[in-house]
């Protein structure tokens, strides 16, 4: 589904990402883990281009989409995305958050829009929510909003960049819940996230990423129970 | 105070004349100060640099220069940059419409800046291209920001239309100033011009208020 190849990126003279090798199949979920300027973020975000790769490949679906001349936004509509901090759109409703891009982007009438936007609530369960504005809800609450943005435009790879990081405690479970789901139906998922409960339930890989390098691509059981980097034994005797 | 009304109360109809003028000045100055500040505070951002440098040269010239000389390059000077002599209502809604467009752009700028740049990532996450993005996601969450700062720039073009008076086009203040002309009384007609501009700007208070609280609803 996804293939990276040798995948750098730097912010001027700060190097992120050091040439990162690595392959998402699909319908796998990959948790990416790692401490905090480890570059997990960037290398998320690069895969849909919200930065643009200094050096290496990328190719989803065979695609490479790091070539030149490329039509981003067709990348993108196939990507989706999810946020730690959300970024709904708080000028719409929920629906209209939802049915914005369908309709912008896929060109599909209203009436189908918001069909296929109140099948996505009731998924997230938040169907009587669909006219409120994104400053009345929940953190959690918004976040599920956000997902269901996100899966409207029947993208074929989901990213979440730290989902429940600017969540309350009580609403995280809310969130990870939808997440598990999704997973379960089948969608190809990679997740930066700091839940260690979460990533050892749900995901098939484990990435674990520190100073811009892949370290360590374990199942879960193994990179949990006996990893074999030094960093990664650090790393996880400080947040377990 | 010795005020005396009587005397100029023929004329009042002439000077009340004056306010569709004005108007229609301020109307057609807003809409081109308005299309050309999004046009360049949208180059102020690109990452194109001579589009940068373009937008910033033609505010620093509007900005950097007294309005009424603006006014008057146009009008004085329309026969050498036009090659005809356009009337004075023209060059009023040019002048005042280009000026604005130089104030627009910043206040229009600095909205754009406010608005969080996770609204564009999102957008752009979605697969709605650059154009679609700025038009539907960032810039109506940057109006209902920069709603005050427009108003009031609507407010000052308002009572700044009174400079045309020196090019002569009969606007609310040109006619009060022939009033007391023709009646050697004028503070009276003046202080009736001013009226004028007052409720005026108070009806645009108004009206922005209203327009204001209506694109609150989301909060």
């Amino acid at each position: 589904m996804i293939k990276i190849e040798n995948l750098h990126k730097s912010f001027g003279k700060l190097d992120v990402l050091k040439g990162i090798h690595t392959s998402i199949k699909e319908g796998e979920v990959v948790a990416i883990i790692g401490p905090s300027g480890s570059g997990k973020s960037t290398f998320l975000r690069c895969l849909n281009l919200l930065e643009t790769p200094t050096k290496g490949q990328i190719w989803i679906k065979d695609k490479e989409i790091t070539t030149k001349g490329i039509d981003i936004s067709k990348v993108r509509e196939n990507v989706g995305m999810v946020f730690q901090h959300f970024n709904l759109f708080p000028h719409k409703t929920v629906l209209g958050n939802i049915i914005y891009a369908p309709m912008k982007v896929k060109g599909i009438s209203k009436a189908d829009a918001e069909k296929q936007g109140r099948e996505l609530l009731e998924m997230v369960g938040l169907a009587a929510k669909e006219n409120q504005y994104p400053n009345k809800l929940s953190g959690g609450q918004k976040q599920r909003v956000a997902i269901a943005r996100a899966l409207a435009m029947k993208p074929e790879v989901m990213l979440f960049d730290e989902p429940t990081s600017a969540l309350d405690p009580e609403m995280v479970k809310e969130v990870l819940a939808v997440m598990k789901s999704l997973a379960d139906s089948g969608m190809t998922m990679a997740i930066v996230t700091h839940e260690m409960g979460f990533a050892r339930e749900v995901a098939d890989r484990i990435l674990f990423l520190d100073g811009g390098n892949l370290i360590e691509d374990a199942s879960p059981e193994e990179f949990f129970s006996t990893p074999k980097s030094q960093r990664a034994q650090d790393f996880l005797e400080k947040v377990l | 105070m010795n005020l005396d009304f009587e005397r100029i109360m023929p004329s009042i109809p002439y000077i009340l004349e004056g306010i569709p003028i004005t108007l229609q000045v301020v109307g057609i100055a807003a809409v081109i100060g308005f299309v050309l500040g999004i046009l360049l505070s949208l180059m102020k951002i690109s990452k194109l640099k001579p589009l940068n440098w373009i937008a910033d040269f033609y505010t620093s010239i509007f900005r950097g220069t007294p309005l009424v000389l603006q006014l008057m390059l146009i009008y004085f000077g329309s026969p050498q940059l036009f090659g005809v002599q356009i009337d004075a209502f023209e060059a009023a809604f040019l002048s005042f419409g280009l000026n604005s467009a130089a104030y627009i752009s910043e206040v229009i700028r600095g909205g754009i800046m406010a608005v969080d740049k996770g609204q564009m990532e999102a957008a752009q996450a979605l697969g709605v291209p650059y154009k679609s993005s700025m038009l539907n996601i960032i810039l109506p969450q940057a109006f209902k920001n920069i709603l005050p700062a427009l108003m009031n720039e609507l407010i000052t073009l308002t009572k700044e239309s009174a400079v045309v008076t020196i090019i002569g086009l009969g606007d609310i203040m040109r006619r009060s100033y022939i009033v007391g002309g023709e009646t050697y009384k004028f503070f009276e007609p003046i202080l009736i011009a001013g009226l004028i501009y007052y409720v005026m700007v108070m009806i645009l208070t108004i009206i922005g208020k209203v327009i204001e609280g209506r694109m609150r609803r989301s909060d």
